[in-house]
């Protein structure tokens, strides 16, 4: 073996400092004109274990296209992907801990996957006072998720924790996700 | 919380020996913001063996060079170094087309950030802000300013060590990073609640950069290296991903 095994770099916080740098205009607009698929808005609040909103958080967003693939090596349909959607955004909260993504309702994971495999949005959440990201997911109210391997082995108020409300507003549809930090309606967090 | 040890931590990309906990005390802002509960082991799917392409276009051509990229009046004060280094996976191979992305404050101490209250000067010249890509060995290479020391309302009396912040983003979405770079021999280093949340001593001294006299510059500017280390890894990424 010609490279030994190396211990990972361990992670630090984001810092309250980190806008300048890693949020751009327009990076928590997934979407072009020549984009495939339903537009959507994902927003919500961030707030922590006091109920308080968070204002200095950071959530990055990794989702696949309206038909579920990913333009990257490891999906082998990547060759079919939307070229007008790269399924990465960013968006910092606000002062009133508000964040918000124009994206589309991405597609489920193929049916070979495992059967009843829900779509959903992978989400990374960056703050000060969070010494490594946490990892959450988004799922949709109005999908069918009870079949989901994932969300299957969670109990009732996990669940919930993981599921955008639909909400009618304006021309697209909105989905509410909040992300609880800590305390009775923590939001459910994996390790990757 | 405590860090995930049920029988499937092993097979968790991230190693918890070496990331700090989400709840430490002495960093007062964990308190209310740590996740308490145990957090549910995701098995590898798509959707975390995949992640977003960088290449040229996210990329300027000063953006590496935070001496440059911010000049309106003349170049920014401090003292001049450059830090390079290589982003590696755990086994050791290197992470070619790695966005990378870096923010500090200025030589005085100073963040550009509107938020930033510390009574020390700005820098017309610098805004402490840069990024890069990894090459194909996974090398990359910075030249900026040695950040001053920045107080902080965490306890009394309260010193962050000058550290430069690092964003990681590798050819995945386990591959993904954000931590601190910090200077050998800073004696804020052992005051430092967030420098030691980080549970592991060896684990901590990676976070240093190492000072490397080859890399100094004559007459020019100091050389630190600081190599990264992501998780992931526990496939080759050209092994075919069978759902």
């Amino acid at each position: 073996m010609m490279n030994a095994t190396r211990r990972q770099t361990p992670s630090q916080t984001v810092g309250p400092f980190f806008h300048d740098t890693l949020v751009s205009e327009g990076g928590n607009i997934l979407v072009e004109d020549a984009t495939r698929g339903e537009r959507i808005r994902i927003f919500g609040s961030v707030l922590d274990g006091d109920g308080v909103p968070v204002p200095d958080a950071l959530l990055e967003i990794w989702q696949p296209d309206a038909r579920g693939l990913y333009p990257h090596t490891s999906d082998p349909r990547a060759e079919e992907a939307d070229e007008a959607f790269r399924g990465f955004g960013r968006a910092a909260t606000d002062d009133d801990g508000l964040y918000w993504f124009e994206t589309i309702k991405p597609g489920g994971p193929a049916p070979e996957a495992g059967a009843g495999q829900a779509p959903f949005v992978s989400v990374r959440v960056f703050a000060r006072g969070l010494l490594i990201h946490a990892v959450t997911r988004i799922y949709f109210e109005d999908e069918t998720n009870d079949a989901d391997p994932v969300l299957s082995r969670l109990d009732p108020e996990g669940r919930t924790s993981l599921l955008a409300r639909r909400e009618e507003g304006g021309p697209h549809a909105h989905y509410r996700f909040d992300v609880i930090l800590q305390g009775p309606n923590e939001t459910v967090f994996f390790d990757v | 919380m405590e860090p995930s040890n049920d029988e499937s931590s092993s097979d968790r990309s991230l190693d918890w020996t070496v990331h700090p906990p989400y709840l430490h005390p002495p960093y007062a802002s964990t308190v209310t913001r740590a996740p308490r509960r145990r957090l549910v082991p995701l098995p590898e799917c798509l959707a975390s063996v995949t992640g977003p392409a960088f290449g040229a276009g996210d990329v300027d051509a000063l953006d590496d060079d935070l001496t440059r990229n911010a000049v309106r009046t003349g170049e920014p004060l401090g003292e001049r170094i450059i830090v390079i280094g290589r982003v590696l996976d755990g086994a050791g191979r290197p992470v070619p087309n790695a966005l990378l992305e870096v923010w500090q404050a200025n030589s005085a101490g100073r963040y550009i950030h509107g938020h930033d209250q510390h009574d020390a000067p700005l820098d017309p010249n610098f805004t402490g802000t840069g990024r890069c890509l990894t090459d194909a060995d996974g090398a990359y290479r910075f030249t900026t300013i040695r950040p001053g020391a920045y107080p902080w309302r965490n306890h009394e009396n309260a010193w962050r060590p000058s550290h430069i912040h690092f964003s990681v983003c590798g050819r995945n979405f386990l591959e993904r990073l954000v931590t601190q770079m910090y200077f050998p021999g800073d004696p804020l280093l052992v005051l430092d609640p967030i420098y030691n949340s980080v549970p592991d001593e060896r684990a901590k001294q990676r976070l240093l950069a190492a000072y490397d006299h080859g890399v100094t510059r004559p007459e020019w500017a100091l050389g630190y290296r600081f190599d990264i280390v992501v998780a992931g890894g526990r496939r080759t990424p050209f092994e075919d991903y069978h759902r």
